[in-house]
This record gives C-alpha cells, sequence and structure tokens, in this order.
C-alpha cells in the first residue's frame, strides 16, 4: 500500500469527540449545535471511509495498523489494531453512509425532545462501537465493539425510560445478547487456546492446522453469538420488543447495522467456518428457518413497527442461509442492500407515526397516501425492493440467495427461502394497503393534524430510496459477478464452492428459472395482499376468524417469549431463591431436630409448587412476594448456622477428597493410619 | 515417657469440644471459651511436636499464640459488654437483625 | 541467631505504619472532640512514607529475619496496593464519621494497624508470621465493624464476624500445628523442601492442608465459609466494608496463593481439585444469590464473594501466568470495589440509610457524575470491556484456557453473563427511573476524589492497561 491506512482511525475519532463534547456539556448546548456536532462527525467519518474505500479499491490486500499495544506480555500480545481490507471498507461505508442519513433524520424526528443531547450522545457512541467492531483486526477488538453496540442498544431502546415497557425490552435485549455474548467469549477463548494468538492474520493463516472437531467447537460458539446479537432462532424475542425504542434507532441498529454484525462476523470468520461442514449447515438451517419462522408471525402483526422487525429478524435469516451455503459475497450484499431498503422502511415508518402523534397500530390508520404523498412514495418503494422484484436492490441479492441455496444441493432450505419470500411480498404490501390506501380509520382529530414530516427527515429518505432502486443493480449485476463480488472476492475468496458450481459460473438456465419463480412468488404475494386488504378489506377479518386457531398462535407469536419466561426466566430466579434457601434453611434444619426438617420439606414444597404454577402462569408479582414471604419467615441470621456450615464444608473436603482423589493413594494413606493406629 | 498419640489424642479432643461448644452452646462468652479452647488445643500440639522433634519452634509458636489469644479475648469481651448494654443480651442467638 | 541491623530495613514501612498508629492512639485524648479528622491526615502521612519506602524497596528480592519475613516484587505489588485501598478508605471515612457521630481518632490507628496486618500477611514467609499477620489484621476489623456502636446492626456485624472469625482462625491454627508436627518446621521454604518429590506420608497431611484451605476460604469469603459475608458487609459502616472486602480480600489471597503455591507447591495435585471444587460452587452460588438481594451492600457483597470464585481461578492454574491474573484482578477488583462502596457512601443522609437498590431511583437526574461513575462500576463489575472488569477475567480465563481448564472458562464465561443481569439493574434503576424525591445529594470531597481516581483507574485499566501489567508482569518472574 502506497499510503499508510493509519487515518483510518479518524473514522472511530470523529463521532468519538463528538460523543465527549454531547455528553459532558451537551446539555447545556442547543439543539442546533449538538446536532452540528453529531451529525456533522459521521459525516466527517464518511467522508474518510470513503476514501479509505478508494485506497482499499486500488489495492485490496489487507492492511493491519496498531494503535497501540492494548495488553501486552508473556504469550499473549494483544494490540488494539484495525485491519482494513474489502470487508471493511463496505462494512464502514453502511455504518457510516447508512448511519449519517439515520443521524440527519433524527434532528427531525427527535426534535423537542427533553434527552436530545443524551440522545445523539449513544448514538455516536453507538457508531463508534459498530466502527471498531468491523474495523478491529483481532477478535478482542471486535469483542469491545461487539459489547459496545449491545451496549448503546440497550441504553437506546430504554431510551423513553417513563415507559416501563421501554425498561423491560432493554433489559431483555441486553441479557440475550449476553447469552450469545458468553458463546462468542468462549470461542475467543478457544481460539486462543489452540492458536495462542488472536490476530485474525495468524488464525486465519494457520487455521488448516484445525482438526474438524476443533473448528466446528469454535464456530459453533462464534454462532451463538452471532444468533444473539443478529436475533435468530432461538434468541430472537429481543428484537421485537426492542421496537420501543426512538424509530431511527430501530433503523440504525435494529436494521441496518447493530443486527448484521453476526452476519458480518460469520463472513469474516469463513476460513473457520469452512472448516466445519456441520457449523456450515447448522448456519444454513438455522437461517432459513428463521427466516421463514419470523415471516410467518409478521403476517399478522398490526403494530406498522412490529412487522418491520419481524421481517428484519426475516432478512437477516436470509444472509445467514448465504453464509452456511457458502455465498459469503452474497451475504453481505444482502446485507448492503437490507441496510438500504430496511432503514427507508423503518423511517418512513418513523415518519408516519410522526405525523399520527405517536399512533403504531395500523388498524388505525388507512388512506394516508393523499396526507403524506412523499412518505408513502418512498415507503412503497422500500417495499418493492424488499418483496424482490426486478430491478429494485433487494430483487438482486435476495435471488442470488435463494440460487446460491439450490444450486448448494439444499432445495429443503431454497423452497423455505422462497416460502418466505412470498410471505415477505405479502407482509409489506399488507402494511403498504392497510397504512396508506383504503379508507381513513383513525380519529378525526387525528386526520386533521396529518401533515408531512419536515424536510431534514424528507431527505435522507429520498437518498436511501434512490439507493433502495439502484443499489442492486450498481452493486451486484450481473448476479454473482457484480462489482461487489469482485470487491469482495479476496476476502471470501474462491471459497467453499461445492463441485458442480464452478463449470456453471456463466448465468444458466437453471438461474433464470430460479429468478422468474422468485419474482412469481413475489408478485403473488403483492397480488393477494392486494386482493385482501385493499380490494375486499372485509375479507381480513373473515379469513382471521375462519383459520382461528393459526391466526391467534401467529399473533401470538407462537408464544415464543411466555414459553421462555416460563423455562428460563423464572426457574433461574426461582433457583436464586432455592439458593438462598439453602443459605439459610438447609443449615437449619441440619442443626436443630430432625421434626424440623419435615416441617422444611413440606415448606419448600409448597413454595416450589406455588412459585412453578406461579411461573407457568406467568404471573411474576405474585410469585415473587409468596417465595419472599416464605423467606421472610424462615431465614436465620444466626452465627450458630455460618458456624455449622463452615464445618460442614471441612467434612465436604475430606469426603471430596476421599471420594475423588486417586484411590491407591487413599488407601495407602488410609494403611498407613492403621499401621500408626497399631503401633 | 508419655507417648505422643497421648498428647496428640488430648490435643483432639480439646479440639473437637471447642468446636462443638461453638457450634451449640447459645451464651456468649462460652462460645469465646471454646474458641479459646480450640486455640489451646493448637497450642498443646505445638508444643508435644517441640519436645518430640526436638525443635524449639513449636514452644516460641505457643507463646506468639498464647498472647495473641488474650489479645483476641480482651477485644471479644469489649464487643461482649457493648452487645450486653445496647441489646440485654448475651445469647448469640438474639441476634439476627442482619439476615438475608 | 543472627540478627542484621539491616533486616530492620526490610521492614521498615511495617515499623512506619505501626508507629504513626501508635502515635495516633497517644495522640488521640489531646485532641479536642470535633478536631480528630486531623489524625486522618497522620494516617495518609503514614501511607505516604511507607509507599514510598515499599516503592524504593521494590525491586529487592530478600529474606530477612531467619526466613520469617520476605520483601519480594510480589508482596511489594499487593503492599501498594493496599496502600492505595487503606488511603481511599480514610478518605471515604471522614466526612462519614462525622455524620454518623463516630468521629473517634483511634478509628484511624485501626485502619493502620489493619493494614500493618495485611502488610505482615503479604510478607510472611513463616507460618506463624501468617497467623500473627493474619490476627493483626482481623482484631482491628472486629472493632471497626461494630464501630457504629450504637447501632444495633452494627454491633451484630461485629459480633458475628468476630465469632466466626476467631473460630475460622482456630481452625487454621490447628492446621499450622498439624503442618508442624509433620514437617518439623514453620518456614514455608523448608516446607517446601519437605515436601519436595516425596509422597504424602501421613493422611494427616489431608487434614491440615484441608484446614488451611478453610481458614484461608472464610477470609477471601469462599463458598461454603461465606456464610458471614453478606451480613457483616451489612452491618459495618460502609467504608469498613469497603476496606474489609478490598484490602482483607486481596492480602488474604496473596498469603493463599504464597502458602499453598510456594510451600504446598509440591503436592499440588492434592489441592488443586478441592480449589476448583470451592471455585465453582463460590462462582455459582455467588451470582445467584446475587440476583435477588434488594440492598445493594448485600449485593456487593455476593458479589464479591463471585469474584473470589473468578480470582480462585488464577491460584488453581498456579503459574506464572496464574499468579500474574490474580494479581491484575485484585489490583482492578480492588478498585471497582472501593468505587461502588464510594457511591453507595453518598446515598446516605439524614433519615435515609440508602443501601437499598430503588434508593438509587434516578440517581442520574439528581446527579449525573456519580451516576456515571456507578455505571463504570457496575460495568466493571460485569466484566464489559472496555472497563478494567473485563481486562481481570479475560486474564484469569486466559490463564485457565492455558492449563487446559476450559471448562472451567465455559463455566465462568457463562455466569459472567448472568451476573450482567445483577449488576445491570442498579444501573437501569439509576438511569431509567423517576426519582422518588428532589434531594439534594451531598459531595464530601474525600468520597469525590476517591470515585473520581476509581473511575479513572477502571477506565484507564480497560482501555491502556500495559503499564501495570508490565510491571505486574515483572514481579511474578521475580516470584518463581
Amino acid at each position: 500500500m502506497v499510503i499508510g491506512v493509519d487515518f483510518v482511525w479518524l473514522i472511530p475519532a470523529f463521532p468519538l469527540l463528538a460523543v465527549l463534547i454531547n455528553g459532558l456539556v451537551g446539555h447545556r448546548l442547543s439543539e442546533r449545535a449538538v446536532s452540528v456536532t453529531a451529525v456533522g462527525s459521521v459525516g466527517l467519518s464518511f467522508l474518510v471511509a470513503s476514501a479509505t474505500l478508494v485506497q482499499v479499491i486500488a489495492d485490496p490486500a489487507p492492511a493491519v495498523t496498531a494503535l497501540f499495544t492494548w495488553i501486552p506480555g508473556g504469550d499473549l500480545v494483544v494490540e488494539f489494531n484495525a485491519l482494513i481490507d474489502p470487508l471493511t471498507a463496505v462494512m464502514m461505508m453502511v455504518i457510516t453512509g447508512v448511519g449519517f442519513l439515520i443521524h440527519a433524520y433524527s434532528i427531525g424526528y427527535m426534535h423537542g425532545d427533553s434527552g436530545y443531547a443524551r440522545y445523539f450522545t449513544y448514538l455516536n457512541l453507538f457508531t463508534v462501537s459498530m466502527l471498531i467492531l468491523v474495523m478491529g483486526g483481532n477478535y478482542l477488538v471486535m469483542f469491545i465493539g461487539w459489547e459496545g453496540v449491545g451496549l448503546c442498544s440497550y441504553l437506546l431502546i430504554g431510551f423513553w425510560y417513563e415507559r416501563t415497557s421501554a425498561i423491560k425490552a432493554g433489559t431483555k435485549a441486553f441479557v440475550v445478547n449476553r447469552i450469545g455474548d458468553a458463546g462468542f467469549l468462549v470461542g475467543l477463548f478457544l481460539i486462543f487456546a489452540r492458536f495462542g494468538s488472536l490476530n485474525y492474520s495468524d488464525v486465519f493463516s494457520r487455521a488448516g492446522e484445525l482438526s474438524t472437531a476443533t473448528a466446528t467447537a469454535i464456530t459453533l460458539c462464534l454462532f451463538i453469538g452471532a444468533i444473539g446479537k443478529s436475533a435468530q432462532l432461538p434468541l430472537y424475542t429481543w428484537l421485537p420488543d426492542a421496537m420501543e425504542g426512538p424509530t431511527p434507532v430501530s433503523a440504525l441498529i435494529h436494521a441496518a447495522t447493530m443486527v448484521t454484525a453476526g452476519v458480518y462476523m460469520v463472513v469474516r470468520n469463513h476460513v473457520l467456518f469452512d472448516m466445519a461442514p456441520l457449523s456450515l449447515q447448522t448456519v444454513a438451517v438455522i437461517g432459513a428457518a428463521t427466516a421463514l419462522f419470523s415471516a410467518t408471525i409478521g403476517l399478522v402483526q398490526y403494530d406498522i413497527k412490529r412487522v418491520l422487525a419481524y421481517s428484519t429478524v426475516s432478512q437477516l435469516g436470509y444472509m445467514f442461509l448465504a453464509c452456511g451455503v457458502g455465498a459469503y459475497a452474497s451475504a453481505i450484499f444482502h446485507l448492503v442492500t437490507h441496510a438500504f431498503f430496511k432503514a427507508l422502511l423503518f423511517m418512513s415508518a418513523g415518519s408516519v407515526i410522526h405525523a399520527m402523534g405517536g399512533e403504531q397500530d395500523m388498524r388505525k390508520m388507512g388512506g394516508l397516501a393523499k396526507h403524506l404523498p412523499k412518505t408513502a412514495t418512498v415507503f412503497i418503494i422500500g417495499a418493492i425492493a424488499i418483496a424482490g422484484i426486478p430491478p429494485l436492490a433487494g430483487f438482486w441479492s435476495k435471488d442470488e440467495i435463494l440460487g446460491a441455496a439450490f444450486k448448494h444441493g439444499a432445495p429443503v432450505l431454497w423452497f423455505m427461502g422462497l416460502t418466505a419470500a412470498a410471505m415477505t411480498s405479502f407482509y409489506m404490501f399488507r402494511q403498504v394497503y392497510m397504512t396508506f390506501y383504503g379508507s381513513a380509520r383513525m380519529d378525526h382529530d387525528v386526520e386533521h393534524h396529518l401533515h408531512e414530516s419536515p424536510n431534514v427527515m424528507i431527505y435522507p429518505l429520498i437518498v436511501l430510496a434512490a439507493l433502495s432502486l439502484l443499489g442492486g443493480l450498481l452493486l451486484g449485476f450481473p448476479p454473482e459477478e457484480g462489482w461487489i463480488h469482485r470487491f469482495l472476492g479476496p476476502v471470501t475468496g474462491a471459497q467453499a464452492v461445492p463441485a458442480g458450481r464452478q463449470e456453471a459460473h456463466a448465468i444458466g438456465a437453471i438461474d433464470y428459472i430460479l429468478m422468474g419463480l422468485s419474482v412469481a412468488v413475489a408478485l403473488a404475494g403483492w397480488m393477494t395482499a392486494r386482493q385482501i386488504y385493499l380490494k375486499k378489506p372485509e375479507t381480513a377479518g373473515a379469513l382471521a376468524s375462519r383459520f382461528a386457531t393459526a391466526h391467534s398462535v401467529l399473533y401470538n407469536k407462537y408464544w415464543v417469549d411466555e414459553l421462555y419466561d416460563a423455562t428460563v426466566v423464572e426457574p433461574s430466579k426461582g433457583l436464586g431463591r432455592v439458593a438462598n434457601r439453602f443459605d439459610d434453611r438447609i443449615i437449619d434444619g441440619i442443626v436443630n431436630a430432625v421434626g424440623n426438617l419435615t416441617q422444611a420439606g413440606a415448606a419448600l414444597s409448597t413454595g416450589f409448587e406455588k412459585y412453578m404454577i406461579y411461573g407457568l402462569l406467568n404471573i411474576t408479582g405474585y410469585a415473587n412476594h409468596i417465595a419472599a414471604a416464605i423467606l421472610r419467615k424462615i431465614q436465620s441470621g444466626q452465627v450458630h448456622h455460618y458456624a455449622a456450615l463452615l464445618v460442614i464444608g471441612i467434612f465436604i473436603l475430606v469426603n471430596l477428597y476421599l471420594w475423588f482423589f486417586d484411590n491407591t493413594t487413599v488407601a495407602l494413606l488410609l494403611s498407613r493410619l492403621s499401621l500408626n493406629g497399631g503401633n | 515417657m508419655i507417648p505422643l498419640s497421648s498428647y496428640l489424642a488430648v490435643s483432639s479432643v480439646l479440639f473437637v469440644t471447642g468446636l462443638i461448644g461453638v457450634l451449640i452452646r447459645r451464651n456468649f462468652i462460652i462460645i469465646l471459651m471454646s474458641v479459646e479452647i480450640m486455640l489451646n488445643a493448637a497450642n498443646l500440639n505445638l508444643v508435644a511436636f517441640s519436645s518430640y522433634l526436638d525443635s524449639m519452634a513449636g514452644q516460641i509458636v505457643a507463646l506468639f499464640i498464647i498472647a495473641i489469644a488474650a489479645g483476641e479475648a480482651a477485644v471479644g469481651l469489649a464487643i461482649i459488654i457493648v452487645v450486653f448494654r445496647g441489646r440485654i443480651a448475651t445469647n448469640v442467638d438474639q441476634i439476627n437483625l442482619l439476615k438475608w | 541467631m543472627n540478627f542484621a541491623v539491616t533486616d530492620i530495613g526490610a521492614v521498615l514501612p511495617e515499623v512506619i505504619v505501626a508507629v504513626y498508629a501508635c502515635a495516633i492512639l497517644l495522640i488521640e485524648p489531646f485532641l479536642p472532640k470535633g478536631r480528630q479528622e486531623v489524625l486522618a491526615y497522620f494516617g495518609f502521612a503514614a501511607l505516604g512514607v511507607a509507599f514510598y519506602g515499599t516503592w524504593n524497596l521494590m525491586r529487592t528480592d530478600l529474606t530477612v529475619m531467619n526466613g520469617m519475613f520476605v520483601l519480594d516484587p510480589f508482596g511489594n505489588f499487593f503492599k501498594l496496593l493496599l496502600y492505595v485501598a487503606a488511603a481511599m478508605t480514610i478518605l471515604l471515612s471522614m466526612e462519614y464519621l462525622k455524620r454518623e457521630g463516630i468521629d473517634r481518632g483511634e478509628y484511624y490507628a485501626f485502619v493502620l494497624l489493619a493494614t500493618c496486618g495485611m502488610m505482615i500477611l503479604v510478607s510472611a514467609s513463616d507460618l506463624i508470621m501468617v497467623f500473627l499477620g493474619l490476627e493483626l489484621m482481623s482484631i482491628p476489623f472486629y472493632i471497626l465493624a461494630g464501630f457504629k456502636r450504637f447501632e444495633e446492626k452494627s454491633l451484630e456485624a461485629a459480633a458475628k464476624y468476630f465469632i466466626l472469625g476467631s473460630f475460622s482462625s482456630g481452625i487454621l491454627l490447628f492446621g499450622i500445628s498439624l503442618l508442624y508436627g509433620l514437617s518439623g518446621t514453620t518456614n514455608l521454604q523448608a516446607l517446601a523442601l519437605h515436601l519436595r518429590g516425596a509422597e504424602l506420608q501421613n493422611p494427616a497431611w489431608i487434614l491440615a492442608m484441608i484446614l488451611l484451605v478453610v481458614g484461608f476460604g472464610f477470609k477471601i469469603a469462599a463458598v461454603p465459609f461465606h456464610m458471614w459475608t453478606p451480613d457483616v458487609y451489612e452491618g459495618a459502616p460502609t467504608p469498613v466494608t469497603a476496606f474489609l472486602s478490598v484490602g482483607s480480600k486481596a492480602a488474604s489471597f496473596a498469603v493463599f496463593l504464597r502458602v499453598f503455591i510456594e510451600a504446598l507447591g509440591g503436592i499440588q495435585s492434592d489441592w488443586r481439585f478441592l480449589l476448583i471444587f470451592l471455585s465453582v460452587v463460590t462462582i455459582v452460588l455467588g451470582n445467584v444469590v446475587a440476583l435477588v438481594q434488594t440492598n445493594i451492600k448485600r449485593m456487593l457483597a455476593y458479589s464479591s464473594i463471585a469474584h473470589a470464585g473468578y480470582a480462585m481461578i488464577g491460584l488453581i492454574v498456579g503459574d506464572s501466568l496464574g499468579i500474574f491474573s490474580l494479581m491484575i484482578y485484585m489490583l482492578i477488583y480492588a478498585f471497582m470495589t472501593l468505587g461502588a462502596f464510594g457511591v453507595v457512601m453518598l446515598l446516605r443522609r439524614e433519615g435515609v440509610e440508602g443501601d437499598e437498590i430503588r434508593d438509587f431511583a434516578g440517581l442520574a437526574r439528581k446527579d449525573r457524575l456519580t451516576a456515571f461513575a456507578m455505571l463504570i462500576f457496575m460495568f466493571s463489575l460485569a466484566g464489559i470491556p472496555p472497563t478494567a472488569g473485563f481486562v481481570a477475567k479475560f486474564y484469569i480465563f486466559m490463564a485457565a484456557v492455558n492449563a487446559h481448564l476450559t471448562w472451567l472458562v465455559v463455566l465462568g464465561v457463562v455466569f459472567t453473563a448472568v451476573s450482567a443481569y445483577f449488576y445491570l439493574r442498579v444501573v437501569m434503576v439509576m438511569y431509567m427511573k423517576e426519582p422518588d424525591e428532589a434531594v439534594q445529594l451531598s459531595a464530601p470531597p474525600g468520597v469525590v476524589m476517591v470515585l473520581a481516581v476509581a473511575a479513572a483507574v477502571v477506565l484507564l485499566l480497560g482501555i491502556y492497561p500495559s503499564p501495570f501489567l508490565d510491571y505486574a508482569q515483572e514481579a511474578v518472574l521475580k516470584l518463581r
């Protein structure tokens, strides 16, 4: 590389500076100053990222630049470094480019909010973390970004903390993400155990040494992290709840960037994944299953943002499907186009919500096209793009993924994807018709106040609409040989192309048939939605009541949230209580009389029963109350019990030694003991 | 000469006596005494070993421990007095404000 | 017996601290009531001079007093940490004692005496010194825990800590006496020589070893010897709790490590799995029980138990990386815990105890900086990058991976994820609940200083830890 790449540090540095300014003195600045700082910093980052992109196009060889030694010494030296290669460049462009538009849109959307400076501080902090995530040259730096984006997401979901639901959603997002992070961290330690290094360059160059079993273990752990972050089955439940945050946040974090971190991570580690066919299969199956599963839920939701949330989960499923069948470039391609049209959809939905004075229920909308013509136009462009109708962006990337799945020899996964595509088209146009066409169902009061959003919100939408229109053609045409594929080639390599695909690199008949099918299902979905929701709106209700069971299953999202509450959340809280009870209760029983013990058992089992029943019924508060009441009655606080436990601890340790230690040693020692005793 | 095992037997009995005393007695002062018994069991051990191993160290250690035990007892009694003044209670099971 | 005057030089920091403590006790009666905080500056002076002394002795590595006392970088690392912890404790205490009406000069003397005990503990090279240090540390703590002597909770904490503490000392001492009988020596190096290459000759070794584990396990609050921790932490005056959870734990870990690695290293295979067992139950129980706590001091107590479990992994690994990671862990743990207790103290005001988690409601509204500092400490305790807590956990886990204890790492990582839940709850309450009342929090300069230093260190060690790590690494290489 002719020019150094050290200047890339400027990219996260600008937003970081803005974080410091707005975080420290933001509450004293005017809204204008805050937004200039926040949006301007991301704009500058975008410019530097573009310069980086130009440079990477000129020389796609990966370049590493280290800022400082983060963890020194011994067997392990971890530098705070950045790896700049085509993949990073593409991700940085998405983050700063789409990020800039969303920041600009926020100026209008958040206008007048009491937490204006706080909002932009979090949003900029998110941008910094996300940039660190994709720029990091080793797993640890990536992990910093990984945790950072989770944290910002938590803060932003709970931004309107006056709403209890927002706080709950934020906490849920964070805790679910921590489950994924634990998997990621374990994978990281496994990598270190195997390679003695955490740098991508070291790991990937020596990946060939891995046995299949180790590679599978590592990649599955990493994939658990991706599942959590990218809201795949079975950890997807946090994403729909995350819609409690402000809409631009949903657009930036929960559609365009953060949730795609898992996809980025899998692509980044594709060398390891390629070593582990089982992992790839898992990725593909989970991706396809998620795509289909969440699309079904999306069919019947009424909240305008929740439909989009389930659609996001579904689209992320496509990306993982692409990874799983080895079409990494297609995954990134879809990531990029998805960032365009999903950000567009979310923000135009935000524009609708803005106009409706906060209403999100589509049953109370309708006929908005004549009030909000610009919003309606861009929303429809986004809908066509996501539905996969050529020549808009979504068609190219989604069709490529489906084609890759089919040619990979996974017709079942392909069929799942195709079905999901039909549903996608259906629910998107259902949304279009319910929101923008048909009869107006809102109050007159609301209708009276309908207004198009200010320009600062509309302009970013127009840019995104243009990208959704043309992005696919510009980046990814012709399919599988577009600009983005050639650009990413050095990273994703001539990877995992299954036998039989190499020679069919040119577009063959099969491709045209698949494309035709894709378009057909998309159009079918559109027409069905048009038939039901535009032509005969009454059929929707009739259908719902005719298939009441199915409808209620879908509407209630398969009751997965309730299931998790009953099986995971409650028992773990209960475990805490039981352990606490152990502290107080069990010891009490041992020290005191046996009669007490039976009573204790009875109390315990009653408590358990009550707790279980109520846990299943999900009456959390009441269960807490009961458990606390029981505990209060039986807790001790007695020194004797503490001392007794200490002595019991000695016995446990001695017994542990006798039971688990090498038997011959123990036997030897015991024989000595008896000998000594004899003397 | 008395065999070492006899000393050890006595010290073990003393130690267990102290241990059980702490566990089952409710009176603060008796608990304090039980702890002292445990310390003295260790002392007896040390002195006996010292004599049998022909090394002075054990006896020195025992002297140290006697001094430390005195300090500990003083502090313990002081705590008992304050607790007693505050709550008119010398029984340990009466102090159970702090619990989970 | 040979006794060199130069030996005094090696123990000079201990002597200085002890002399200052006695001076405080002597001066105290002559000071008028209400002027007692002058003595706090005596404390700072003592710690400052001792810090200077230890800093100069830093790189020395010698054994003095006929092998009773060892001066090495490992011990000095812990001593420096203890000085800082003690100084921060005094800073936290000054305003607190006045407000609680217990501003008596001997408080500072006890803090110094306890510090002196810890210093002896980390430098002890003989079992009798270990016991001496342990008692010199514990006895002032018994008194300090009950320093709010007009408050039942504080007295109860003192009584409980005293009974259980002396009980565990008795057990530890019995173990020491057995070790002496078995090996004929109380010196750690001699013990190590005795054990080198030899198989265990007598089952009493096991008993002695286990009794030592119990004694030290009590001090570091390992399950199942942890029962005193929540009660004492809740009842004791908050600065004392902070010192107890930081100083006492760090010093006890240091001596635990010295005795088990240096003296009993030869029979590592015999004690290793016992410690693994203790570590596992400690991590599990500490984190799980912390989930349901409503009192912040009790929550921090269980958190401190859980952290002891993590730190034990360093001891279990026992090689230079393990020791190193344990030292780093204690250093980082000290700052984040002191900071967290400092924030708890700020909430104490007239009529409100301020140690319930719900008292944190809306703290971000009342006092942005304090809330932000607490956020840093909570994230650090939860091990979220880029705070120091992550670096600490990272090293511990890295050491375990190196020692092929991957399953232990998996368990640790999973329970780290669990722990995020209860640390996060505090953050959530601070940032996302409305404050109950519009009260202006007091901000005593001492506490603010502690918070600033702790937060800065936690962030610095998270973002740029190299210098500290380099130093610690050097200390380890000297030890092994």
